[in-house]
């Protein structure tokens, strides 16, 4: 015994020894990787980052150098600090707080002494640098917007959050990425690829050389320069038209499906959301929980598409051969089942085939035609799967497959919705007469209605909506030059694209004609409403608008939708007409219609819902007439950055 | 037991191998730890690696030295050796050279010795010539005392010069003592001492004196037949409650801050999270930096030359007493594993011809050797690894420095002569 105590006591040690090198550098452990290495300093170069161009060449994104003054306390000499602060133009006494602030943070490591210099300070700041131990200026690149349109498409920079990190390692902190718009759907086309030093260093922090010779290091690659679709004339022409009111306007070419103008307002200038502001107003947008400025109405804007869902129905129900384009419906001011009446209807002429319940919008024959596509099988279920295939032909109800970071599915209701909801076999076609005009279940988002528009001027098939047009270098995705038919037989466009020709000849936009232009559109009225104090209140209705241009061989197709503009031709028609005479012939002869919308406003409606009073809506209200709305000039947008960058 | 002795002139090749594979193996790893930018000459005499590649060129004169003498040498003359060692620390007090707070260099132009790492082999050979004595008898108080004595006397001149960590490896010789008819209640004392020190310190004196008596009185109770008087295990209880006491007062008054600091920080007794991160910073960065360099390792290890925290210096004294954090992140869990077994291997092997030896004096001195490379490389690789508190020792053989170097090879050799010897032991 006495003899075994050594040795027991040293094959003990031994074991728990290997057992913690076992954890410590086995079982414990990470994969080892470079980049996790704190011993390797990690030296980023950052490529230019792709320019963003409109369909027509002109730049709308760029970049701009920025300037920041940098700090290694550390290194810091004595200097002449009433000289240093008066080049960077800050007080004494800030010089001493941000001074003892990155020294807090670190007296070893960069941090930033004053971000973001002017060109101007800069110039002079540099000559003097070398003067000043322990501080140099370190170059970043920021977006420059070239204009003051479009954020929503263009969308933004910032710096990657750790979910960003996490989903791709290509990311690293302090990295900018796209956040929002084409900045973020073709972000990995515009970023480039950043190049990468690996540097060792000692525990001081201090750069000892290359790692293994820069075998590892890698070369940037500049980002590509992308054309976007948008037409920039015709953006801001949208935006100018929306202001004062809230709502999206789409507009699509046809022919292969590039979206010409993508308006969502109230808006904002992109240029505030760069820089050194970027925080501090990106806060303002998004906690806008009122007016929504980051809430894009052209594709998030899921309502009822009220009167235009319409044609899709006439469609349907030529289609599976229920209705004759010269059948006629008597409307008794609604339609009626039994003695109850399903569903209202305004006053017009009647009884009304085809054409005429398209440009007069008679609710009695639609509900009526409708009824009979649900009515042609025993099983209601069957005939609404039926139903819903058809227009989910046309890109309704589901994602469109467009490249913008966000969306809407919309909804069609199809038999096991209606299954779910009713339970199965215990509903008919009287249940949910509301589709037939575009109320109840169906839903869509403003870029749907669009691409409906696009569909039914192409007499029957469509191109996935997209923003992109080309990539330097490189080709679009093929899906977005891929056709794709709807299941309505091209014979049956005809008349239905008749009666929205007549809509503005003689039916619900008659006032809205513009001279040399075959117009074909569809108005709408979306009932819609909202929790008040939880007590479920109307409001004015939606206005709509679905329109494309000219009838044959069509340019244009353009959904409106102005936010309790009440009926469709009162706001989003007459904008419709106007952007389509804007796109189709670059100037305006319609100004009355023009200096209409650019002097009355909705602002006076949209705060009704928070004023604490009872209000009236609709046909009670008066509108509230502005003053006009001037086109910003290309001064104004200069100085609002500047301001914006001094401001602070 | 036959060995070839005309072969290998009675030497014990296993050792010397074992030896000359730890040199080996400590000398690449104190290149890697201190080179700073390309290696141009191994023999670069400004770099460390080329001087302790001279140390090593030294150390085989030394040894041819060791090995040449007569083995009665070591014998006859461990009292004049001691004595001499017992001088040269003493010295230290007025020609000594203080390097970073420790009084423990004599400095020769750029040469510097110290000569605590020769009074190991010294006290060793003192000891084995001691407990050898016909007259000794380690079953008598009067002669335990006189042991002890011997232990001490370097012990408390090294820690009067401020060098605490080697002050512990005399501590070591409470194996050999056991190994020699020690008593097993002073075993049993130690451990006690062991497990009562860190339970105070960790729970407090009260937890601590209830656990104790409880323990106390149920051996006690169930234990005893004949019924000794109950004053016993009061008394006991009494002693453990007052040791108890003792070592929370020792820790308080008698200790310096840093050392409270790496107790505290070893068994977890900071619960304010701000000062244990300060506490941290200040005292377990070299602990932290080398327990990181050593997961980096990984399995495999990054490959020699290749440790990114080895040639940024992360790890503070990496060639001296960190050099095993080296190992750990070069050479991974193979190399470093490789080298605790090369250890246990030395020191079983040396324990083993301990055992084999015929006189009492070789077997003493033999089973010193062991005690004192088995508690140096315990306590600096259990540091290294963050297992043990931060107590600064060098790695056997592994450690950048010639006197560490000579002072373990003299150890060792003069035991490697003494058993090529035991042949004619008679």
């Amino acid at each position: 015994m006495r003899k075994l105590l050594l040795l027991l006591t040293v094959i003990t040690v031994g074991i728990v020894f290997i057992a913690r090198l076992f954890y410590l550098q086995v079982y414990n452990k990470e994969a080892y990787s470079l980049f996790e290495d704190n011993a390797i300093r990690k030296v980023y170069d950052y490529p230019k980052r792709g320019y963003v161009y409109d369909r027509n060449g002109k730049l709308l994104v760029a970049n701009q150098p920025s300037y920041d003054v940098m700090v290694i306390p550390r290194e810091v000499e004595p200097l002449d600090t009433l000289e240093f602060c008066q080049l960077l133009k800050i007080e004494k006494e800030d010089f001493v707080d941000r001074y003892e602030k990155a020294y807090r943070y670190s007296p070893r490591l960069p941090s930033v002494f004053v971000p973001q210099l002017s060109k101007q300070d800069y110039a002079v700041l540099q000559e003097k640098m070398r003067k000043f131990e322990g501080f140099y200026i370190q170059k970043r690149s920021l977006r420059d917007y070239q204009t003051s349109i479009g954020a929503n498409v263009l969308g933004d920079i910032g710096e990657v959050n750790q979910r960003d990190i996490e989903k791709d390692a290509y990311y690293k902190m302090g990295d900018l990425r796209g956040k929002q718009g084409v900045e973020l759907s073709y972000e990995d086309v515009l970023r480039g690829v950043k190049g990468i030093k690996f540097i060792q260093k000692d525990r001081f922090n201090k750069n000892i050389g290359p790692y293994k010779e820069g075998r590892f290091d890698t070369l940037p690659q500049p980002g590509k320069d992308i054309k976007i679709t948008i037409d920039s004339d015709l953006q801001q022409y949208g935006e100018l038209l929306m202001t004062n009111k809230r709502g999206g306007i789409v507009a699509i070419d046809p022919s292969n499906g590039e979206i010409l103008a993508l308006v969502s307002a109230p808006s904002y200038n992109p240029n505030i959301l760069v820089g050194r502001g970027r925080s501090r107003n990106f806060t303002k947008l998004f906690r806008d929980t009122i007016a929504k400025p980051l809430f894009d109405r052209g594709l998030q804007a899921q309502y009822p598409p009220g009167s235009p869902f319409k044609v899709i129905n006439a469609l349907i129900a030529l289609q599976e051969g229920v209705a004759d384009v010269n059948d006629k419906v008597t409307c008794r001011m609604g339609y009626y089942y039994g003695s109850r009446r399903l569903t209202g209807c305004h006053h017009h002429k009647s009884p009304v085939a085809m054409n005429d319940g398209i440009a007069q919008s008679c609710n009695a024959y639609f509900v009526n035609i409708y009824r009979k596509i649900v009515d042609k099988y025993d099983d209601a279920g069957d005939a609404m799967n039926i139903w819903a295939k058809h227009a989910k032909s046309f890109g309704l109800g589901n994602f469109l497959g467009y490249d913008l970071p966000v969306g809407r599915k919309g909804r069609i209701p199809d038999g096991d919705y209606y299954d779910r909801a009713y339970g199965n076999n215990r509903w008919g076609s009287t249940y949910i007469v509301s589709n037939a005009i575009g109320q109840g279940e169906v839903e869509a988002t403003p870029i749907q209605l669009a691409n409906m528009a696009a569909a039914i001027g192409n007499r029957g098939y469509y191109y996935t909506p997209h923003i992109i047009k080309e990539i330097e270098g490189d080709t679009i995705p093929s899906k977005y030059t891929t056709r794709h038919d709807t299941t309505i037989d091209k014979r049956h466009f005809e008349p239905v694209i008749e009666g929205m020709f007549d809509v503005y000849n003689k039916g619900t936009a008659a006032t809205l004609r513009v001279p040399g232009i075959d117009i074909c559109g569809k108005t709408g009225t979306a009932e819609n409403f909202v929790k008040i104090d939880s007590v479920k209140t109307q409001l004015t209705d939606h206005s709509i608008f679905v329109a494309f241009a000219p009838k044959d061989k069509p340019k244009i197709a353009i959904a409106v939708f102005v936010e309790n503009g009440y009926w469709g031709s009162r706001f989003a028609g007459r904008m419709a007409s106007l952007m389509i005479e804007k796109y189709i012939k670059g100037e305006i002869s319609r100004t009355d219609m023009e200096h209409w919308i650019l002097t009355h406003s909705l602002e006076n409606e949209y705060a009704k819902p928070y004023s604490g009073e009872p209000f009236k809506i609709n046909g009670q209200t008066t509108l509230q007439v502005v003053d006009k709305v001037m086109p910003p000039k290309d001064e104004d947008l200069n100085n609002s950055t500047q301001i914006e960058a001094n401001s602070q | 037991m036959y060995r070839e002795h005309h072969r290998g002139f009675g030497f014990d090749w296993i050792t010397i191998v074992l030896f000359i594979l730890l040199v080996g193996f400590g000398w690449l790893n104190i290149m890697s730890a201190s080179h700073v930018g390309d290696i141009e000459s191994y023999f670069d005499m400004s770099q460390p690696y080329g001087k302790h590649l001279v140390f090593i060129g030294l150390t085989i004169v030394l040894i041819v030295l060791i090995l040449a003498l007569e083995a009665k040498f070591y014998e006859r003359f461990a009292s004049i050796i001691y004595i001499v060692a017992m001088l040269s620390l003493v010295g230290l007090f007025i020609f000594g050279k203080d390097v970073n707070g420790a009084r423990s260099w004599y400095g020769i132009g750029s040469m510097t010795i110290q000569p605590s790492e020769f009074a190991k082999f010294a006290t060793a050979l003192a000891i084995a010539k001691y407990m050898s004595d016909l007259q000794t008898d380690m079953n008598t108080l009067k002669d335990q005392l006189k042991a002890v004595a011997i232990i001490v006397a370097p012990a408390v001149l090294i820690l009067l010069q401020n060098d605490a960590g080697s002050t512990l490896v005399y501590a070591s010789f409470f194996f050999v003592f056991y190994r020699e008819g020690l008593q097993q209640i002073y075993l049993m004392i130690a451990v006690s001492i062991i497990i009562l020190t860190v339970l105070s310190l960790k729970f407090g004196i009260i937890i601590t004196g209830i656990v104790s008596a409880l323990i106390i009185f149920a051996i006690y109770f169930f234990r005893s037949k004949k019924r000794v008087s109950i004053i016993q295990p009061i008394v006991v209880a009494l002693i453990c409650i007052s040791f108890s006491s003792g070592v929370k007062l020792f820790y308080d008054h008698v200790l310096k801050p840093h050392q409270q600091n790496r107790i505290s920080l070893w068994l977890r007794l900071e619960k304010d999270p701000v000062k244990l991160e300060q506490m941290k910073k200040v005292e377990a960065y070299n602990l932290i930096q080398s327990e990181k360099a050593i997961s980096s390792g990984g399995f495999y290890g990054k490959g020699f030359l290749q440790g990114t925290r080895t040639t940024g210096k992360f790890v503070p004294e990496q060639h001296t007493d960190y050099i095993f954090s080296t190992v750990g992140e070069e050479w991974g869990f193979l190399g470093s594993s490789f080298v605790v077994v090369l250890f246990m291997a030395l020191i079983i092997r040396v324990l083993y011809l301990a055992e084999s030896q015929k006189s009492q004096f070789s077997r003493v001195y033999g089973y010193g050797v062991a005690s004192i490379l088995f508690i140096h490389f315990t306590i600096n690789t259990g540091m290294v690894m963050g297992l043990i508190p931060t107590v600064g020792i060098p790695l056997p053989f592994f450690s950048y420095g010639g006197s560490g170097l000579w002072g373990f090879t003299i150890l060792l050799f003069i035991f490697v002569k003494l058993d090529s010897n035991k042949i004619n032991e008679w």
